[in-house]
């Protein structure tokens, strides 16, 4: 099953190797990471996400909370969690495609950054199920460029 | 006042109480090895990186104080990763300080740079690269707390040149609290009682103990808890000593090469209270059908230990020493169970399973000397107060099985990594740390030549240990899995050249003695104890002998190989 993380670390030299090392050591798997710094200082947030079956995920965490530099971990899918990825898309807009690219970035709510006579360059922020939606309905007119950030996630406030 | 890097760590040194370290010097090191005179810490030179770190593994085994090594940078510090890996594997406190390259070379590939950082990574439970002068008591403090704490294991400093050259003002911290590691060491009180109550009801119950209880000091403690509620134990070969080997309740060492008797009462068992071990492949055998009858409590202080490779009933997140004591009050408060007899038939049959199969040997024909004879008789002659380091393959395993272990830190054995040329050299750690003790290693004529350089080592420095080899002129343990499973075909096994051994420690100016006739073992046994010089006692025994009983690896624990 898929899991997502929220790994928070010391942000210091190799804490990155750390974490990327332990999953290679292990045979675990890394589907997306995330990584950036948080609003206090010297710390950063790892977003991890992985799979595997329920024993697996449980040694995951606990050998990432066994690194010395990891401060918490917490796995969002045991909670509500509102997840994103963006990503950034190069489609080849021809004069005859360019209108329907523009409906779907319609329909999907994203945006355009970036324009010129054959290409068009789409922001699309969603879920996984979105982004793969998309870039189902932009692969016939040709996807130059795809640049993804890998899932952020965050636990929701209330439990409505 | 102002210190030079190199003055701060042997002044943090002090301040951690170190008195012993093992090393060998270099460029990037020479900072420190100047200032080492004028400090009260011993150094112990040793002949190769390697000898240096297993050195204070064996300091640290034998006493339970942090072992110390200090290498140079490159080279020196890639030797220490078989050491490091091999302390790591058996959670052994130790601190490793690498000498690096100056910061300004660091990356560029500098004469005997290595990132010794991101090598040892993966095999320490946490390193550092000390970039900055004012870091580095702090980060010292750090090294040793984290090294000692929770799961002990090793941890490695890498001091560039000029941070050891740089100047500050010196402090050494008093304590250190880290918001990342907070090891559990009290026991939730909920999950023992829960424990306590699951004992009270089994039929069959037994302990089976590991490294964590020696680490932990809890040894005392179990066998109270054992010989109070009338529990068999059996233990890994990481757990020898902290139970003693000649008690009734004690049935010796389980998994591939333990006794009938263990293997058997851990297949029948109905609890099994496991303390301090972590269910490693070389003690389940297959794993599905490892305690196939038995409900699970496991005790570990390290969290990621529980589940890992067995399913747990009822986990316990501690240090095992408090969690044996809680357990003993717990237990000690149900007073409708009369123990010694609820517990007596299983007791009867455990210990006809030891009657039935003890571990043995044939006596043979050929008049060779048999090695597991020999350690009967190292046995008998030290009555069990020795310390006995191993090397790695048959020696040790005999060694597990033939000598019995009265006390916790007589055994020290690379049990994790497995690494052959581990024994002399932390005999020589444990014989600095025990001055007064006899210290022995068992080896083979395979890994005794693997770090045999250690002789100059222990003869420069007057260390009076006794290297027992049992020569049978093959790689022994590999030889047994050729006989056994690849069709006799010896490849790559036989040892047919070979230094000649009493040569050889005369060469390095030690005793050397050779032994091929049974009824000499004794007398060259007793001589060789007695003397105030390094020994190697090189005795020729059946060359086609095998280690018995044996688990052929992935299966059941009951489908043992007997004699």
């Amino acid at each position: 099953m898929r899991h997502v993380l929220s790994v928070l670390v010391e942000n210091e030299p190799g804490v990155l190797s750390r974490v990327a090392g332990l999953f290679s050591g292990r045979g675990f798997n890394i589907d997306t990471l995330n990584v950036g710094p948080t609003l206090e200082k010297g710390v950063s947030l790892m977003t991890i996400s992985t799979h595997g079956d329920e024993q697996i995920i449980e040694q995951i965490i606990k050998q990432l909370r066994k690194l010395i530099t990891v401060i918490k971990v917490v796995d969002l899918s045991d909670t509500r969690a509102v997840e994103r990825e963006m990503v950034l898309i190069k489609v080849h807009a021809s004069e005859n495609s360019r209108a329907e690219i523009l409906r779907i970035v319609d329909i999907f709510r994203c945006k355009v950054v970036d324009v010129s006579t054959d290409e068009l360059t789409l922001e699309v922020t969603g879920d996984q199920g979105k982004i793969n939606a998309i870039v189902n309905m932009l692969q016939r007119f040709g996807i130059k460029e795809f640049a993804r950030t890998g899932t952020v996630a965050m636990k929701r406030s209330m439990q409505l | 006042m102002e210190l030079t890097g190199a003055q701060i760590l042997l002044e943090s040194l002090k301040q951690e109480g170190v008195q012993h370290i093992f090393g060998f010097p270099g460029g990037a090191v020479i900072d420190i090895y100047d200032e080492l005179p004028k400090s009260s810490i011993q150094h112990f030179l040793v002949r190769h990186e390697q000898g240096a770190v297993h050195a204070a593994d064996g300091y640290a085994r034998s006493t339970g104080k942090v072992g110390v090594c200090l290498v140079t940078s490159g080279p020196g510090a890639t030797n220490t990763v078989t050491g490091i890996a091999t302390a790591y594997m058996d959670s052994i406190p130790i601190v490793v300080f690498t000498g690096q390259v100056p910061t300004a070379l660091i990356g560029n590939d500098a004469f005997q740079e290595v990132d010794i950082v991101g090598i040892t990574r993966p095999c320490t439970k946490h390193n550092y690269l000390i970039k900055d002068v004012r870091e580095l008591a702090h980060s010292i403090k750090e090294a040793f707390y984290i090294a000692s704490t929770g799961r002990p294991g090793p941890v490695l400093v890498d001091l560039p040149k000029d941070v050891m050259q740089a100047r500050t003002e010196f402090e050494y911290p008093k304590t250190i609290s880290l918001r990342s590691y907070n090891p559990n060491y009290i026991p939730n009180r909920k999950q023992v009682k829960k424990a306590a109550n699951l004992l009270a009801k089994a039929e069959r119950p037994l302990i089976y103990s590991g490294g964590g209880v020696i680490s932990s000091e809890a040894g005392e403690i179990l066998t109270r808890l054992a010989r109070r509620f009338s529990l068999p134990v059996t233990s890994t070969m990481m757990g020898l000593g902290a139970f003693p080997g000649n008690d009734p309740l004690w049935l010796g060492m389980l998994g591939m090469h333990g006794t009938y008797a263990a293997n058997m009462a851990v297949n029948n068992a109905d609890v099994l209270l496991s303390v301090g071990a972590r269910f490693d492949d070389r003690v389940t055998g297959k794993v599905n059908t490892f305690a196939p009858r038995a409900k699970i409590i496991h005790i570990d202080i390290d969290p990621t230990s529980i589940r890992k490779n067995v399913n747990v009933h009822i986990p316990i997140v501690s240090d095992c020493l408090n969690a044996l004591k809680t357990l003993d009050e717990e237990m000690g408060e149900i007073e409708s169970v009369q123990w010694e007899e609820k517990h007596g038939d299983w007791v009867k049959t455990v210990k006809g399973w030891c009657r039935e199969q003890p571990l043995k040997y044939e006596t043979g024909q050929s008049g060779k000397i048999k090695p597991q004879y020999v350690l009967e008789k190292v046995y008998e002659l030290t009555r069990g107060e020795a310390i006995i380091t191993t090397e790695v393959g048959q020696n040790q395993m005999w060694a597990a099985q033939f000598y019995k272990y009265h006390k916790p830190r007589t055994w020290l054995s690379s049990g994790g990594l497995g690494t052959m040329g581990y024994g002399f050299p932390a005999a020589i750690g444990a014989q600095v740390a025990n001055p007064d003790k006899l210290v022995i290693d068992i080896a083979g004529d395979g890994s005794i030549q693997m770090n045999i350089q250690e002789m100059a080592t222990a003869v420069c420095y007057n260390l009076p240990v006794k290297i027992i080899i049992l020569n049978n002129s093959y790689l022994g343990m590999v030889r047994q899995w050729q006989e056994l499973f690849y069709n006799k075909n010896y490849c790559a096994t036989c040892l047919d050249t070979a230094p000649d051994f009493v040569k050889l420690a005369e060469a390095y100016g030690a005793e050397g003695h050779q032994v091929d006739k049974s009824e000499d073992v004794v007398p060259v046994l007793k001589k060789v104890f007695a003397s105030p010089k390094t020994c190697i006692v090189d005795i020729r025994v059946e060359p086609e002998e095998n280690v018995y009983p044996m688990v052929p690896a992935g299966a059941s624990l009951t489908e043992m190989l007997l004699v």
